[in-house]
This record gives structure tokens, C-alpha cells and sequence, in this order.
């Protein structure tokens, strides 16, 4: 029915020996969605930041409505007609939404009729904005609001959207969808980067299922079923896992009472008394959307920012609230922070150093101060092998590693120590579904062997799959957990987007 | 009985002793804003001071010796900027490496110089010239679409260059920028303030116009109450070892450097204002492609 818009034709780009996008050929229709949907490091990124103008590609070229296109950057890819929106918000925290709207923009234009257009746009597309607001004060859904009428003042013939709901509450992706529904209606053509199978399905004409760089399918989304979509993605069946039958224990491990941090800093979320406990052995899930006090709850845990102002945390019947992160370590604690590069690892270091950082008081690497470096080099070596890690050895600085290949290494390093409790924050993010099975199995194994685990997640998949309770963290308040076992989803959902019953 | 005589003359010689201060903090703060922290000013105001005296002395003409200045500020800060933006060096190692090159090239430079006797122009020219480039400045960062491009540039590099802006492009202009005020400073100093040539005569402006820029939480106009809070302790504190207090000189002559330096721990203590005021990109190079 409608002619290609835009045409991929071997489109190659290889990052040093690593092939991002190997051959890619597929058209997309004009006026549809397409969705490219792969796991992370399928090289959708890749292929999307090329049509941009941010890549140049090493072979290959694309066609634009039948004539070649090529782009230097996203200035000239901009005014051919192709916008895109990030994953990642690039917009500028402290600057106000006007400014950054303006930034956008390629040429002069009065702030009358700038805040014309904007307002032309925000009500025709349902995109409410103050113009004034510094950027930092919104929230991800204002934020990607503020992305997307950036885009359209430019008028895009062409808008990339790169993973657009993955920080949004289910109400903000709605939204979403209705904007874009009526983009479409104005015979805009949009390219939808996901790896949610649901989001495909429901809202997408066509889709290019990416694996490893090659393309292994371009067809029309009604062909597939959410089963059949996830196993060309994955390449494999996905064996689900298992609870452990956990029997909830009378031994309380670990207990937050009352705890509140207020920082006075706006780009800082207060905790506002979180009550928690997790007793022996079991797996406790902490859902929520990003931003919500994740990352500050994960500081206090682990004593790196304990700015406490009232409430304790009790570890094994022992006041731990003020305890620094190595005194936390050597009582068997470990952590996985979120920040892999500089919080989890030191980055100019190597993989074998990394891990002597890292342990507790009575380790077997070091005799009155002197490093035993052949036993290290072993143990790295050992989580090296046992996580699938792709490296050129232990003696590899941290920073070479990527970034989901440090996160099996850094996981695997705790996992191994076997602590007495774990606190770990996105387990699996950015991580090959190959390895994240070997993980998930891996904190199943050692929750059975006793360790209390607590995840930190925004992957709701995830911790369904592990948690036997869950509770869901919003703008720093933590909710009543609720058991996995007789685990709504739609109340879950609701807590994540604020409304509680 | 007030004397106000005594007041305005007071005033007067502030002023005159601070615009070197405001220039170079000025253009450091431009700099700054587009993400790049530029320690070499001390080297190029000395540079910018000691090229002014020479051409003066040799052709007698103010306006060739002020356009020979800047150009060797100009040249200074392209060396500057072809090191930390292209073969992306460390901007502080950088930095401090001009600064000490910026001594040794003037005091060599102006071996044969010392003590030659010129007359000086007459400094409130460019004590008015002080107050329009900051306003100047002020105006372009705030009101303008390109003033608002630098400090994106400064706020965060990948976003501005995912935007289609030219990163180096506009951190290059800045520290050219930055670099001919520094030059300014110096063509001021040696030129105007000080009719003459003496190795290392800009002493230690060129850091504390660094600390200004913080105390002004890069904002162009706080620059000014900066800058003529330490150039009033300067003064003040020399009026009063005239009047003669019978304290110990060295403790007046430290005075400024100590206000600057309470100052300075005052306003950092309050690590947010910090954070919500100072470029986010500063001293991070910008590496274009992935």
C-alpha cells in the first residue's frame, strides 16, 4: 500500500573489532510505525544514530523518499526532516524549557511567535508545558514532553523515539501514545526503539527484529504474537525460571525503621520513613519508575551517603544506620550499586585489584598487608569464567570493559563472597539475556543458600521473577510490600504511577 | 568631619587598581561558561603586558601597542585551545604549563625593557571600557541565541552536539575570548596602571581573577562586586599603612589575598549554590563520535 519513506541498504558499522550493525537492509512505509525491537547491544542505537547524523557508517547507505541520503549531523539530518527523541534526555538540567526549546530550533525566531507555535503544538498533540520551569524541577514524563515539542517545532517528516516509555508511569505512556497516534493521523512517519514486546504489538504497523548487529526480520507486526516476537528476539527459547519455595523465616536479618533523609537539594529525592525488613533467605523486591528515591535509598543502604535524619537500620539486632560502607562490608554485607564505573568499581584499576577492593575482613588474599596476587588473579579469573565475561583477562583495566560486561563482573565478585545479605541495584541492567538468566539463576542459588537479597529495580519482570515480596518506591515513599505469590500487577502499576488505594 | 575629597579619591584609585581584575575575570568567566577552565591567564596577561610595553616603547603609538597586545593574547589562547581541544590535554595541567610559559616568554622578552621610562594613557578610557564588556558580556550570555549556545555548551557537550551545535567551534571563540582579555588586563597593567616594564608585575592577578569567577558564581555582573571588593581591601589596606598603623606591613599586604581566600571558603561551603551555578561540563573534554 504506502511507498517506502526511508530505505536501509547494508548498512555496516563495527566499533573497534565489534560489529554494531552488520548488513542491515529494511525499508520503512511512510505514514506507519515501525518499531526496531532487539535486546541492548543489538545495534539499534546504532543504526538510528547513523540516519541522525551522530555515526557515520562504514558501509552502506539509506534512501530518503528514493534518493540517497547522507547526513555529517543532526543539524543537516534536522532539516532534511528526521528528528529524534533520546533515551536519554538531552536537555539542559539548569536551563529553563524555553531556553531549551529555543536551542532546538535552527533559526532566529521571535519569543512571540516561538510560544505561538508551542502552544499550537502542545494542544494539538495534548503536550502541556511551562516555559518558564528549569528543567531539572520536572519530572522524566515532563522532561520527554519538553523532547518532543522540540522535535515537532522542526516539523520532522521522520521522528526516531529511542525507548520512549522506559521511564514513564503507565498514565505518561498512555499519553504518549495518544500524541503520537495523532502524529500519525498528520501522516508523520515514526520509528519506535523498544524491547517491550507489548508495546510492538499494540501500537506498532511494522517491525525489524535486530539481533547481534543482523537483521533477522522485517515484517508486519500482526504476524506475531508476543511469544513469537520474543523468541526471534532472544534467538532461544526463554526458559522462565523458578521461585525458590520460600518459607517466610522468623529470623529478621535486616530491618529499615522510620528511616528519613532530607537533603534540601532538587536534584535529590527526600526519603520519607521507609519501613522494611527482610528476614533470612529471602529476596525482597524494591519496584518504582526512576527517580523516585532509588538511587538515594541505595546510598543510605549502603552507607555511602548517610545523611539520616531520623529511623535506623538494623542489621543481625545491630544498629547499622551510621556504619561506613567498608564497616557494612566486613559485617557480610554486599552491594552492587547502580553506577557501575566509579561506585561498583574503580574504573583505572584492573578486574583482579577490583576485587581485593572489595572484601570482607577476614578475605584470603592478603597476609599481614601484603597482597597474595596469584590467589586474586585465580578468583578473578573464576568470576570471569563462571559469568561469561568478556575480557581480555584479569589483569584488564575496569574502564575497558562495557558497560554490561563490568556489571556480570561486579555481580559475579559479590555473588561469589557469598555476604550474609545483598543489596543490589538493576541486576541486569544492560546485560545479554544469555547472562541474564545465569545471573538471576545465580542470586536464586543464593538466596537458597541462606543470603537475604534485596533488589533494587526497575524492571518489573525481574522482580517478579525473584522477589518474594515487593514494594514499590515513590518519590521517596516506600509502599506496604505485597507478596509475589498473589501479586496484582494493576496495583503495582498504580503505586508506580502515585496512586495509592 | 567627613572628607570628600579623601572619599572620591579613594574611590578613584579603586577603580583604576580593579579593572585589570574585571577584564581578566571576565573573559575567564566567558571561558568557563562554555565548559573550559583556563589557568593560563597569569602567563598570557603577562605576555598581553610585556608585547604592549614593547611596541610602545618601539613604535609610540597606543594603538598599535593595544592591538599587538591582544593579538599576542589571541595567539596565546589558540596554543591554549589547540592543546586541550584537539589534542584533548588536561585543562589544568594545560593551563598551568602556559601560565609558567607565559613568565618565562615576557620575562625574556622584556630583558632590555626594564626600567625604560614611557608615559602612560590615561586609564579611565578602559576603566569605562571594564564596565561596558561586562554588561556586554552579560547581555550576549542572557539575551542572545548564541550566548544561550555557549552556555548549553557548558551545561552539557553531547546534548549540544546532538542538537547540531559546533562544540569546538564555540569553546574555541570562548577561550579567544577569555585569552584577549587577559591581554586587556595586561595592556592595562603595564600600559596604564603602572607606566612600565618589571618581570612578573601582574602579581598574581591572573589567580585571583580564577577566584572571582567562582565568588561570582559565573554571573558577568557579580564579577564587578568581586572584583572591586578585593581591589577595595588592596587600597584600603595601603591608605592604612600610610595612616600608619603600627602593625607588621606584611599583614596589610596579605589582607587581600586573605579576604579572597575567606571569600572563596564561604561561598564553596555551600556546595549546592556551587552545583546549580557552576557549567557542568567544566574541565571535561569533548570527545566527538561515540
Amino acid at each position: 500500500m504506502n511507498e517506502p519513506i526511508l530505505q536501509f541498504k547494508k548498512i555496516s558499522k563495527s566499533y573497534g573489532n565489534v560489529l554494531a550493525n552488520n548488513q542491515i537492509s529494511f525499508n520503512i512505509k511512510k505514514n506507519s510505525v515501525h518499531a526496531l525491537l532487539g535486546e541492548n547491544g543489538a545495534g539499534k542505537s546504532t543504526l538510528v544514530k547513523i540516519l541522525y547524523g551522530l555515526l557515520q557508517p562504514d558501509e552502506g547507505e539509506i534512501l530518503f523518499n528514493g534518493n540517497i541520503f547522507s547526513t555529517k549531523s543532526p543539524k543537516e539530518s534536522m532539516a532534511k526532516g528526521i528528528g529524534m527523541v533520546f533515551q536519554h534526555f538531552s536537555l539542559f538540567e539548569s536551563l529553563s524549557v524555553k531556553e531549551n526549546l529555543i536551542l532546538g530550533l535552527n533559526e532566529e525566531i521571535s519569543y512571540g511567535a516561538l510560544v505561538k507555535d508551542i502552544l499550537a503544538i502542545s494542544k494539538k498533540y495534548g503536550l502541556e508545558l511551562d516555559l518558564e520551569a528549569p528543567i531539572n524541577s520536572l519530572s522524566a514524563g515532563e522532561k520527554q514532553r519538553v523532547e518532543i515539542v522540540r522535535v515537532l517545532l522542526q516539523e520532522p517528516k521522520v521522528l526516531i523515539m529511542d525507548e520512549p516509555t522506559s521511564v514513564l508511569t503507565l498514565n505518561e505512556t498512555k499519553s504518549l501514545f495518544n500524541t503520537l497516534n495523532s502524529l500519525i493521523n498528520d501522516g508523520t512517519t515514526i520509528i519506535y526503539i523498544t524491547h517491550k514486546l507489548n508495546e510492538v504489538i499494540e501500537f506498532c504497523n511494522d517491525v525489524t527484529i535486530l539481533r547481534k548487529g543482523k537483521e533477522i526480520e522485517t515484517s508486519e507486526t500482526i504476524k506475531f504474537d508476543s511469544d513469537s516476537l520474543a523468541t526471534k528476539m532472544v534467538g532461544e527459547r526463554i526458559n522462565p525460571l523458578h521461585r525458590n519455595n520460600f518459607i517466610s523465616s522468623d529470623i529478621i536479618k535486616f530491618r529499615v525503621k522510620d528511616l528519613s533523609c532530607k537533603y534540601n537539594d532538587p536534584f535529590l529525592t527526600d526519603l520519607k520513613s521507609i519501613n522494611f525488613s527482610v528476614s533470612k533467605g529471602e529476596i525482597f523486591g524494591i519496584a518504582g519508575v526512576a527517580g523516585n528515591g532509588q538511587t538515594e535509598l541505595m546510598q543510605v543502604l549502603t552507607g555511602e551517603d548517610i545523611r539520616v535524619q531520623s529511623g535506623e537500620i538494623i542489621f543481625n539486632q545491630k544498629k547499622i544506620t551510621f556504619s561506613k560502607p567498608q564497616e557494612r562490608r566486613d559485617m557480610s554485607i554486599g552491594f552492587v550499586p547502580e553506577d557501575r564505573s566509579g561506585h561498583s568499581a574503580v574504573p583505572e584499576l584492573s578486574l583482579a585489584e577490583n576485587v581485593l577492593l572489595c572484601q570482607f575482613a577476614n578475605n584470603k588474599f592478603t597476609k599481614n598487608g601484603i597482597i597474595n596476587n596469584k590467589s586474586i588473579s585465580k578468583y578473578a579469573n573464576e568470576i570471569i569464567s563462571k559469568f561469561n565475561v568478556m575480557t581480555e583477562g584479569d589483569s584488564s583495566k575496569a574502564s575497558s570493559l562495557s558497560g554490561g560486561n563490568l556489571q556480570k563482573f561486579v555481580i559475579g565478585r559479590e555473588i561469589l563472597s557469598k555476604p550474609e545479605l545483598l543489596i543490589i541495584s538493576h541486576p541486569t541492567w544492560g546485560i545479554d539475556a544469555g547472562a541474564t538468566q545465569y545471573i538471576r539463576n545465580e542470586l536464586i542459588k543464593l538466596s537458597n543458600q541462606g543470603t537475604s537479597i534485596i533488589i533494587i529495580s526497575q524492571d518489573l519482570d525481574e522482580l517478579i521473577q525473584l522477589s518474594n515480596r515487593i514494594a514499590v518506591i515513590y518519590n521517596g515513599e516506600l509502599s506496604n510490600s505485597l507478596e509475589t505469590d498473589s501479586l496484582d500487577i494493576k496495583k503495582i502499576g498504580l503505586l508506580m504511577g502515585g496512586q495509592s488505594e | 568631619m567627613i572628607n570628600f575629597e579623601l572619599i572620591i579619591g579613594v574611590i578613584e584609585i579603586v577603580m583604576i587598581a580593579t579593572t585589570p581584575l574585571v577584564f581578566a575575570s571576565i573573559g575567564e568567566l566567558v571561558t568557563e561558561k562554555s565548559g573550559v577552565l583556563n589557568l593560563g591567564i597569569e602567563g598570557i596577561m603577562l605576555v598581553g603586558a610585556v608585547m604592549a610595553f614593547i611596541t610602545l616603547v618601539t613604535t609610540g603609538s597606543y594603538i598599535i601597542a593595544f592591538g599587538i597586545s591582544l593579538l599576542s593574547g589571541v595567539l596565546m589562547s589558540v596554543l591554549f585551545a589547540f592543546f586541550v581541544l584537539i589534542l584533548m590535554s588536561n585543562q589544568i595541567a594545560t593551563g598551568l604549563s602556559l601560565t609558567i610559559f607565559g613568565i618565562g616568554l615576557s620575562s625574556m622578552l622584556g630583558k632590555e625593557f626594564i626600567g625604560i621610562p614611557i608615559e602612560g594613557l590615561n586609564p579611565w578610557y578602559l576603566v569605562i571600557l571594564s564596565f561596558l564588556i561586562v554588561f556586554l558580556v552579560s547581555y550576549f550570555l542572557n539575551k542572545t541565541k548564541n550566548g544561550l549556545v555557549l552556555r548549553a555548551v557548558g551545561e552539557s557537550h553531547t546534548s549540544a552536539h546532538a542538537l547540531g551545535y559546533n562544540v569546538i567551534l564555540v569553546r574555541f571563540l570562548s577561550i579567544i575570548f577569555g585569552g584577549s582579555m587577559c591581554a586587556l588586563a595586561g595592556f592595562y597593567i603595564s600600559i596604564c596602571y603602572a607606566p612600565m616594564w618589571q618581570e612578573g608585575m601582574t602579581a598574581g592577578r591572573g589567580w585571583i581573577a580564577l577566584a572571582i569567577v567562582v565568588f561570582a558564581t559565573w554571573k558577568p555582573r557579580n564579577v564587578l562586586i568581586g572584583a572591586y571588593i578585593f581591589g577595595g581591601v588592596t587600597i584600603i589596606q595601603m591608605n592604612l599603612q600610610a595612616i600608619g598603623l603600627r602593625l607588621p606591613a606584611q599583614l596589610f599586604s596579605m589582607a587581600p589575598y586573605v579576604v579572597t581566600l575567606i571569600v572563596l571558603v564561604i561561598i564553596s561551603s555551600n556546595q549546592l549554590r556551587i552545583k546549580l551555578s557552576a557549567p557542568a561540563s567544566l574541565t571535561i573534554p569533548f570527545y566527538k563520535g561515540r
